[in-house]
């Protein structure tokens, strides 16, 4: 076992609480967490639905690993349709709440409907109920968190809920746990705030004690542990850098997209890198990063904790930001910083806070602003419009961007809309830097053309964590691939994708995939759970779990055309670096990907292929 | 020669593998809710502190405990609750002067850090060595030997 075997299902329209066993059948076939969850919602939901429709539904789920001893096994995911992609979206965190849940008996709480007024999901242990939420309605998410646990007298509560963005139903509003891990991408919160939402609090104290062999476990969670410990990323980069270790990596191989993808090295990387966090400032003596943070059961510890200098003009008289907080991590620094042309590193972590305070995405927020600001330097839009002057660069434009779109504030509401309506709305569409409306993460997909192909192909629209082909291509893990290179980034992909969702559904953190193969999690898998998940197997669910999201969103009315980069990144070639002169090479690499898919020319699935995935 | 579980907060990332280690250990599950040690999770200034039971020489709670349930291992020098004896009064949990003796509803009983007979799980699993379990005469070693080199060798160097 090490599924807790039920599931809770809430509908809000009602205002009930049903426990329901888990589908255990299903269990072994989609393992957990991404792809259980995903299986339960393709089941229940017609794939037209508006996603900030009743008719949508969202759905927590933890993984058979979350919760247990194995090495960063503290993972849940967020499942729905997601409003800024209309596709499949399933957004992963970590921080504790994901064990909180498991420990209290739960392997998923599904949604449905929606409330006539605010509420709160109250958790403890087999006890659930629906609490009124209208004092809350309003609040941020560091207001949130601790006036649910004053309410209930408990301060050991864990919380998942969202901030002023997922209310107003920003497009790219995130559900934020423990203060400031999120389930970030693709509007997830919006369709909470959707709902009447506010929140999920959970205390369990069950914990989680149904490990099917217990000895071979705690072998196996070691040897997984000092496998991590051992490696140069997961033991020394990781730990001491935090993501950030990124930053001056990505820009010596000329793939840091800067101001708006116009660039792809960014003159300011220096000063916004791990190694600037851990500078000793002029002004206070004190460094940026405070300390590092690491989620249940995780051995990396990757997180940071940082303090903004108290003397920077973004929070004078805002007590509220002069404490410690999550951040910087290299995808926000970036989308937040070089997205944009902003080098000020206090401001990037102001903007950052205010992400996570407010409850949205850094990355699409940052490169919406990045859209916007090269529509300001085009004329396209005026200082009139934006209530800023707002070039390249601007850090009070960024800051000011910042503090006005959670609550929709003059032109913070057209921010909200996310970068792919943004640019249409100004008849700018090629501005946009996304796929599926869902804008790049942080590494060039022209420059390193793997990445680009996995962009392209993403079910939940431009993303770096459904095939971190960046470990392959720049980090040689677990072998180097040339990144100007096109041949053989299929077959990269299709693997990437297919083992990080297995990853992803056993409730683990991918990070452990710099050191970890599926063989390393197989026998932590196999002790808990059953002999069955070998590596062979795991890595036919990744594929089926693949396979599962792509016919929902063929389901949906995406098609090959959806499987496509912004001509940017298609015509305009990087000015600088080692891959001067390069653009994304997709034509060449998206049939192959389809062929090796089993999909049709068209990227529909294969009678075939569904026949031997069991689809 | 006896050794104390020797904490240093700094090194701490507050991943809780300690807390999942103890509870296992003593009855075979993850549960932090039922962990004697706790970590302390300080997010206004970024500090995580673990937290358990210092084995005090003359222990509050073994003085308090009306029925003798609580025994000082001869080899370990821990505090020891004999659930067989322990009544759940919960006198003890007043008389500890830091809280960590503890009352544990599923059984009845209170529980405190045993020191694992003599091999603390938490120590074993915390990836960063912010627990360690040392010579309980030298828990300060580490200290010394840093400011030792500071200013011996680096002094020196100058």
């Amino acid at each position: 076992m090490s599924w807790a075997g039920k599931l809770l299902r809430v509908n809000l329209t009602k205002g009930t609480c049903k426990s329901e066993p888990l589908n255990m059948e299903w269990a072994k076939t989609y393992l957990g967490s991404r792809g259980l969850a995903t299986k339960y919602f393709v089941d229940e939901v017609d794939p037209k639905v508006d996603p900030l429709s009743a008719e949508n539904k969202i759905i927590w789920a933890t993984g058979p690993l979350t919760g247990t001893m194995a090495s960063t096994g503290g993972r849940f995911t967020v499942v729905t349709k997601g409003p800024l992609t209309g596709a499949i979206a399933c957004s992963n965190s970590g921080g504790y709440l994901g064990a909180e849940l498991k420990m209290a008996g739960w392997d998923m709480v599904i949604f449905e409907g929606k409330s006539p007024k605010p509420v709160y999901l109250y958790i403890e242990d087999d006890r659930a109920e629906l609490v009124d939420a209208g004092d809350l309605w309003g609040k941020t998410v560091w207001e949130t968190e601790p006036a649910i646990k004053i309410k209930h007298q408990d301060p050991q509560i864990r919380v998942s809920c969202i901030g002023r963005a997922g209310e107003n139903q920003v497009y790219f509003a995130a559900i934020v746990n423990d203060l400031h891990r999120a389930a970030g991408r693709s509007g997830v919160g919006a369709v909470m705030g959707s709902k009447n939402l506010k929140a999920l609090a959970v205390r369990g104290t069950k914990g989680v004690g149904n490990i099917k062999n217990p000895k071979a476990f705690m072998a196996a969670v070691n040897a997984g542990k000092a496998v991590l410990a051992g490696h140069a990323v997961t033991g020394q980069g990781l730990p001491t850098y935090g993501t950030q270790v990124l930053m001056n990596v990505i820009n010596e191989v000329g793939a840091l997209p800067t101001r708006n993808h116009q660039d792809v090295q960014f003159e300011g990387a220096k000063d916004i890198s791990a190694e600037a966090m851990a500078v000793e400032r002029d002004s206070d003596g004190k460094s940026h990063l405070v300390t590092t943070q690491a989620c249940f059961a995780c051995t990396i510890a990757c997180g940071r904790i940082s303090q903004i200098d108290e003397s920077h003009f973004t929070i004078e008289n805002k007590p509220q930001y002069k404490n410690t907080s999550g951040g910087l991590e290299y995808e926000a620094a970036w989308a937040l910083g070089a997205a944009n042309g902003v080098n000020d590193l206090e401001a990037l972590q102001y903007a950052n806070m205010i992400c996570n305070e407010d409850g949205f995405d850094p990355i699409t927020f940052g490169a919406t602003v990045g859209a916007v600001m090269e529509m300001y330097e085009m004329g396209v839009l005026t200082k009139e419009q934006l209530g800023i002057e707002a070039p390249f660069g601007s850090v009070k434009a960024l800051c000011h961007f910042a503090e006005i779109t959670a609550q929709g504030i003059g032109f913070g509401k057209e921010i909200a809309l996310g970068s792919a309506r943004l640019t249409a709305k100004y008849g700018q569409p090629d501005l946009s830097m996304s796929v599926k409306g869902q804008e790049f993460p942080a590494y060039d997909g022209r420059v390193i053309q793997g990445i680009g192909l996995a962009y392209a192909t993403s079910n939940r629209g431009a993303c770096h964590l459904r095939g971190y082909t960046i470990a392959s291509e720049v980090l040689g893990i677990p072998v180097k691939t040339e990144p100007a290179d096109t041949d053989g980034k299929p077959e990269l992909v299709k693997a990437f994708q297919d083992a990080t969702a297995a990853f992803d559904s056993a409730g683990l953190c991918i990070f452990t995939s710099f050191a970890w193969t599926l063989a390393d999690v197989a026998p932590q898998l196999q002790a808990a759970c059953g002999d069955e998940f070998t590596v062979e197997n795991l890595t036919l669910i990744g594929e089926r779990i693949w396979n599962m999201e792509r016919d929902f969103n063929n389901r949906a009315g995406f098609t090959s055309k959806d499987d496509k980069l912004p001509k940017r990144l298609m015509s305009e070639a990087a000015k600088t670096g080692p891959g001067k002169g390069s653009v994304s090479g997709l034509g060449k690499m998206l049939p192959q990907y389809y062929k090796i898919r089993g999909w049709d020319s068209d990227g529909q699935i294969n009678a075939d292929t569904r026949k031997r995935l069991g689809l | 020669m006896q050794k104390s579980l020797l904490i240093n907060a700094d090194k701490c990332t507050g991943c809780l593998q300690c807390e999942m280690a103890c509870s296992y250990e003593h009855y075979g599950i993850f549960n932090p809710s039922k962990s004697r040690i706790r970590v302390f999770d300080f997010h206004n200034t970024g500090v995580k502190v673990p937290y358990t039971c210092t084995q005090c020489d003359e222990a509050w709670c073994l003085k308090a405990c009306p029925v003798d349930a609580i025994s000082i291992d001869l080899v370990t020098g821990a505090k020891v609750v004999s659930e067989d004896t322990c009544v759940g009064c919960k006198v003890c949990t007043i008389a500890c002067p830091f809280g960590t003796i503890n009352y544990v509803q599923d059984t009845g009983k209170v529980q405190k850090c045993d020191l694992c007979s003599g091999d603390p799980a938490c120590a074993t699993a915390c990836p960063t060595e912010a627990i360690t379990y040392v010579d309980a005469d030298w828990t300060g070693l580490d200290r010394m030997r840093a400011w030792a080199d500071k200013l011996g060798n680096q002094a020196s160097t100058n």
